[in-house]
């Protein structure tokens, strides 16, 4: 798949450590930055990635973060083994938000993650299963596609 | 305005000077204790005011390429947070005021809250 020369990244999201949540969407934006891409196409996939990469170490217990960049593209995956989400569509609401007070308290749980990474992202798709876990795929282009 | 100015309206205590120094202009600004809803707006922003003191402001305000960060209430920021704005170059200042008040005394000055947001 990867006959291109892209760049691969794999990283451990700690699920125990909320000072270090953010690291991995920081070294990719780094990355992102010195391949020349422009400002706000950086600022866009780093903020819907960290956006994952929090939801993961508040709701999920950490994960793994997987990033191909490509010419044509940016495609990251945040995987979890957590709990899931029940349901997608009410998740992704403005709002709607299970963080418990704690983490409210350290300026998380105002239910804007999920609906960030879609306005961020060109594509996004979320796979979850309640007792399972949760997969987010997100697709930032780089192209101008023409719509046809 | 400049940084340099923001200190003087706010009464601000600066712990951490930043890359670009205090001469730098700033235009816009958001204030917010929720980091999604800071992250909610994509549009040049360059300060953050907030009475939330963690690592992950410093991370939000990184990931918005933000040149300044204001903890308002008096609230002191602990060695982590001082430590991350240090790396990332990003100028941190202590207020004693609240955010309201923060908010009111820029937004007079002239700093705006960059409306047209996409969304
Ligand atoms: N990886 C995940 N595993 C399990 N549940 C998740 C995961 N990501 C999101 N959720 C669920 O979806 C809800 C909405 O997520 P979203 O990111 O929009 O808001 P939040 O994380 O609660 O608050 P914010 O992102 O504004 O800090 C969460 O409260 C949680 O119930
Ligand atoms: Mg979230």
């Amino acid at each position: 798949m990867s006959d291109k020369g892209g760049l691969h990244f794999e990283f451990d999201v700690d699920g125990g450590n909320f000072v270090s949540a953010g690291t991995a969407s920081e070294r990719v934006k780094n990355t992102l930055k010195q391949l020349g891409i422009a400002p706000f196409t950086v600022r866009r996939t780093a903020i819907a990635m960290y956006e994952g990469e929090i939801n993961m170490v508040i709701h999920a217990g950490g994960g793994k973060a997987i990033v191909d960049i490509t010419p044509e593209d940016i495609k990251i995956w945040l995987i979890d083994s957590g709990p899931g989400i029940e349901d997608i569509e009410l998740a992704m609401q403005e709002g709607y938000s299970t963080a418990p007070e704690a983490i409210r308290m350290l300026g998380f749980g105002a239910g804007m993650g999920l609906s960030n990474m879609k306005k961020y992202s060109d594509i996004m798709e979320i796979d979850s299963r309640p007792g399972e876990g949760t997969k987010v795929f997100l697709q930032i282009n780089l192209q101008k596609v023409q719509n046809g | 305005m400049k940084i340099r100015e923001i200190v003087d309206a706010i009464n601000a205590k600066v712990l951490v000077a930043g890359d670009d120094g205090l001469d730098m202009e700033v235009h816009s600004a958001c204030a917010s204790d929720m980091m999604s809803d800071v992250l909610a707006f994509v549009k040049e922003q360059a300060v953050l005011v907030t009475g939330l003191v963690n690592p992950q402001v410093v991370r939000t305000a990184e990931m918005m390429d933000m040149k300044c960060i204001i903890f308002a209430r008096g609230k002191t920021p602990d060695k982590a947070t001082i430590e991350l704005a240090k790396s990332k170059g990003i100028v941190v200042m202590v207020t004693p005021l609240r955010m309201y008040t923060v908010c009111g005394e820029l937004y007079a000055k002239g700093l705006h809250g960059g409306e047209d947001n996409v969304g």
